[in-house]
């Protein structure tokens, strides 16, 4: 199997209906260096997309006997997917170093990405990049917390892109700004509107790739709400009305900081027995981690039940030696995490010896 | 596959990975995999079952009844280890981490 950094990237652009994801596709096509770049969408929309590679997928799944719909492999795209990976090897098609999947603005991310990492023959070519999730300033509250799809979009999400600030009122642009802050506070923020989006920042720097992985990690932690650790839910957010049914309200994102070194091998048992029991629940976990014997940090990065193959970084992005784990979570007690890794973490002592 | 047994084993998993990222860890895959036993039996002792490495390639799981089950890696113990018990393993579950604390 070839190393992880040399599969070939799928970036995801999700996002609910009318948010952009088109919009945003056509702006990144336009660059030179999306010229290798085969995309994969779910409906010929009145978007014309003027690209050389692009094929429609049918959305269709095949959910596994686990029942958990986070796990379920898209057979549509698995099939999409092989067909692209057959005609490349066949010439049939331009070589393409790259594929980009926009999404239905009702899909739920997850089974997309689950596909990615469980498929076997995919898992051997292909690996995921960034996931982009397109939000509609205009629409934003009604659109994340009210619909679980739209909650998920942004909380997997590693950049989020904030859509019609030029049309939508200051005070609703205000709002769509605050909730993104509180779901998914690491992502990384762009504007449509005032931003350059170029696909170098947003598809091509991830912690995958050797000349990008230091700083897109060192770009998790630098929102001022994760830097203490604290939960960074109900913060600047006065003037939100309370609903029963406001999905974001049952996401939280907090940020675990542990002084000692972490064991490999105990951190390996927690994490697996946490995501076997609360995988849907955990929508999103990165971290960078000191290990102990390694003199590096290692960097690990999840969505629900599945974790990318942890990466080294060459060095340590700042001074602060300490393990950092950002959790997007749905109703679990940051207290507790701490607690439970803390506890499993302790057992690596006296079983070093045995 | 296991050209002398005929089994299938899965590919890597990521906890396998620390020993196979660095080249400075200079821990054994045997080493590793002996300290993931270690480790896991002192959680699986609070719900009555066991953890044996089989062979360095898969590992067996098994009850105070004698029943057992061959797994891959630690991702698909947690489910074998459910069905085995009859019930929900939650590593956030206050009488486990009591446990573990004083273990």
């Amino acid at each position: 199997m070839a190393a992880y950094a040399e599969l070939i990237p799928v970036n995801v652009i999700t996002g609910f209906l009318g948010s952009g994801k088109t919009t945003l596709l056509q702006r990144l096509l336009r660059s030179p260096r999306m010229a290798r770049t085969a995309v994969l969408i779910n409906e010929f929309g009145e978007v014309g997309l003027d690209h050389l590679l692009v094929r429609q997928v049918d959305e269709s799944m095949v959910l596994l006997q686990s029942g958990c719909i986070c796990c379920t492999i898209r057979d549509d795209l698995n099939a999409a997917l092989r067909d692209l990976l057959g005609k490349r090897q066949r010439k049939e098609i331009p070589q393409f170093d790259r594929v980009v999947i926009e999404t239905t603005g009702l899909a739920d991310p997850a089974p997309i990405l689950y596909t990615l990492f469980a498929e076997p023959v995919l898992r051997h070519h292909f690996r995921l990049g960034n996931v982009i999730t397109t939000v509609d300033a205009v629409n934003a509250e009604r659109h994340v917390t009210r619909n679980v799809e739209g909650v998920k979009q942004v909380a997997v999400a590693d950049h989020l892109v904030l859509t019609k600030t030029d049309i939508a009122d200051a005070a609703a642009a205000e709002q769509a700004r605050r909730i993104l802050a509180r779901v998914n506070p690491s992502a990384r923020k762009f504007d449509a509107c005032t931003d350059a989006i170029d696909a170098h920042t947003l598809l091509r720097s991830d912690p995958y790739d050797p000349a990008t992985k230091s700083a897109a990690v060192q770009g998790w932690f630098q929102e001022e709400s994760l830097r203490d650790g604290n939960d960074s839910a109900d913060t600047h957010d006065h003037h939100m009305p309370h609903h029963a049914s406001r999905h974001d309200r049952q996401i939280s994102s907090f940020s675990l900081t542990f002084d000692g070194a972490l064991d490999w091998t105990a951190f390996g048992i927690w994490l697996t027995m946490l995501l076997n029991r609360h995988g849907e629940n955990v929508l999103r976990i990165k971290g960078i981690l000191n290990v102990t014997g390694i003199d590096t940090p290692i960097v690990i990065n999840g969505v629900q039940h599945l974790v990318h193959p942890p990466v080294h970084l060459d060095s340590w992005p700042s001074q602060d030696r300490r393990s950092h784990i950002v959790f997007i979570t749905r109703g679990m007690d940051q207290e507790r995490l701490r607690r439970s890794l803390a506890a499993f973490n302790q057992l690596s002592t006296e079983a070093v010896a045995a | 596959m296991c050209g002398l047994c005929g089994i299938f084993q899965g590919g890597d998993h990521w906890t396998d990975g620390s020993a196979l990222l660095s080249p400075e860890v200079k821990r054994t895959r045997r080493h590793d995999r002996l300290h993931r036993v270690a480790i896991t039996n002192k959680v699986l002792k609070f719900y009555g079952l066991k953890l044996t490495d089989w062979n360095g390639s898969s590992y067996i799981l098994s009850n105070q009844t004698g029943q057992s089950q061959i797994i891959d890696n630690i991702a698909a113990l947690w489910p074998a280890a459910e069905a085995l018990r009859k019930r929900s393993l939650d590593p956030l579950d206050d009488k486990l981490i009591d446990a573990l604390e004083r273990a």
